[in-house]
């Protein structure tokens, strides 16, 4: 009997496990006894207040940032010098000097993709956000919807288990908005576990199935996103939805 | 006719006719200081590079010795290189003391730390801004340091060129290594050092347009490439 699953594979990710996470920058505790498991599947939202460690704890997920306390574990993690099965897509996407192609195949040369493949894999990528036909474009002259459905396409190429995105639509209007968060919705679609921070409610609302509410550094209310909407549990999270816009 | 016209008339008419022997020292010249370039720039751009994206104990000392290395006064240069390839000298069994080979070597000395300090400060800027994505791919630091060299080229013509600018007219070490011997080691500056001493203006003016010229003329073209890419690449 064969098995439909590639033995080679390595085992997923996920979960992702957080224990008693604390990170402090001189003497400001920025995330303060953080523990929380990220499961894959559904779409993580991250919300709170200014301040409060959103963009941070992203950061230590994904490895830019170590915890000056605690741990943070991957079910199977990544190895050390290994091309990286986790991507992250910042509010400014940094492109390179090279064509929009050109962005693509370099992240991909970093995940160690043979030569031979790069390029088809990095149209197809391009295809997948609407970028196509500006392939043989400069990357930075593009507008800034543009700029960043390329850096989704970058991280889409690299077929990633994870993907954060931290504020990714904070400097866009609402068309782009829209047209990026089409993409994000598509790569999760496609297999993707969608971590993401936003301050946009709306947003929160439309991506987010369950929504993680930090303040202070704390993760003070988990819930799935259109509890969380409605009837927050929290004093902290009513106050802030209340403070909020709903756009 | 008033003497300085005279020679400028003069220094105009070697020119436009191209004089043999203005045409051989600029062409040496040129070689010398070009080859000085490309040695300064392999050593000084991935140096200047690695000390911009790495962390080391002694990072700011390594920083603040380059800078000062940027006013090197091209006369000690000239003797450092001149002790170290005289016969009595430690290498002074290569037997290159008054060659074109010695004054390029004088004349790498004299630019990479230039050439280094100016790209450290463009790729540490720069390191800046794209840090964190790089190596959210997974980029390596020596890898990082490549990735920027190549995307910030066009803003590193500019330094190049200044090597450039800096070796074509230096006068002092070529003088003292090179001998400034007619027709082998003669360069531009040294020949209008002469000249000037000998009272023949004519050559000497003649120099010191072309000189001039070329100095000018590498300025405005990496000016262009420099508008012209970033329009095109942003």
């Amino acid at each position: 009997m064969t098995i439909g699953v590639d033995v080679r594979a390595p085992p997923s990710l996920l979960p992702l496990d957080l224990d008693r996470v604390e990170f402090a920058a001189g003497s400001r505790r920025i995330i303060q006894g953080l523990s929380v498991t990220l499961d894959a599947g559904p779409r993580s939202v991250i919300l709170g207040p200014n301040g409060a460690g959103k963009s941070v704890l992203l950061r230590l997920c994904h490895g830019l940032l170590e915890p000056t306390a605690g741990t943070i574990a991957w079910n199977s993690p990544e190895l050390p010098g290994g091309a990286r099965r986790q991507a992250m897509v910042f509010q400014r996407p940094v492109l390179l000097r090279r064509t929009v192609l050109g962005n693509v195949m370099y992240a991909l040369k970093l995940a160690r993709v043979p030569r031979g493949e790069r390029e088809e894999r990095a149209r197809e990528a391009l295809r997948k956000v609407g970028l196509d036909a500006q392939a043989d474009h400069a990357a930075r002259v593009l507008s800034g919807g543009e700029q960043q459905r390329l850096a989704l396409a970058r991280v889409w190429a690299l077929r990633p288990e994870v993907l954060f995105l931290d504020e990714p639509t904070a400097s866009l209007d609402t068309g782009a908005t829209h047209e990026i968060e089409k993409v994000i919705l598509a790569l999760h679609a496609a297999g993707t576990k969608i971590v993401m921070v936003t301050h946009n409610l709306g947003q929160a609302h439309r991506l987010g199935d369950e929504i993680l509410f930090l303040h202070q550094g704390r993760l003070v209310e988990r819930a799935p996103a259109d509890r969380f909407l409605k009837h927050p549990a929290s004093l902290e999270a009513a106050s802030f939805l209340e403070g909020e816009l709903p756009w | 006719m008033d003497p300085v016209a005279e020679a400028g008339t003069q220094a105009l008419a070697l020119v436009v006719t191209a004089d043999p022997k203005l045409v051989g020292i600029v062409l040496l010249s040129l070689r010398i200081s070009l080859a000085a370039v490309v040695f300064g720039c392999l050593i000084g751009l991935p140096l200047g590079a690695a000390i911009a994206v790495n962390e080391f104990r002694g990072r700011r000392a390594v920083i603040v010795i380059l800078n000062g290395l940027m006013g090197l006064p091209s006369v000690v240069v000239g003797l450092v290189v001149y002790l170290l390839l005289s016969r009595a000298g430690p290498l002074g069994a290569l037997g290159i003391l008054f060659t074109p080979t010695a004054m390029v070597i004088a004349q790498t000395i004299l630019i990479t730390p230039t050439i280094a300090a100016l790209s450290r400060q463009i790729v540490a800027d720069a390191w800046q801004e794209y840090r964190e994505q790089l190596r959210s791919l997974g980029e390596t630091r020596l890898g990082a340091a490549t990735t920027l060299l190549w995307d910030l080229r066009f803003s590193l013509v500019t330094i190049v060129l200044a090597g450039f600018g800096r070796a074509a007219s230096e006068v002092g070490a070529v003088m003292i290594v090179g001998g400034n011997i007619d027709g082998v080691t003669r360069v531009m500056t040294t020949t209008i050092a002469l000249e000037t001493s000998k009272g023949d203006l004519p050559l000497a003016l003649g120099l010191g347009i072309i000189l001039l010229s070329i100095v000018l003329a590498l300025n405005a073209g990496a000016y262009v490439v420099k508008e012209t890419a970033q329009r095109r690449y942003g």
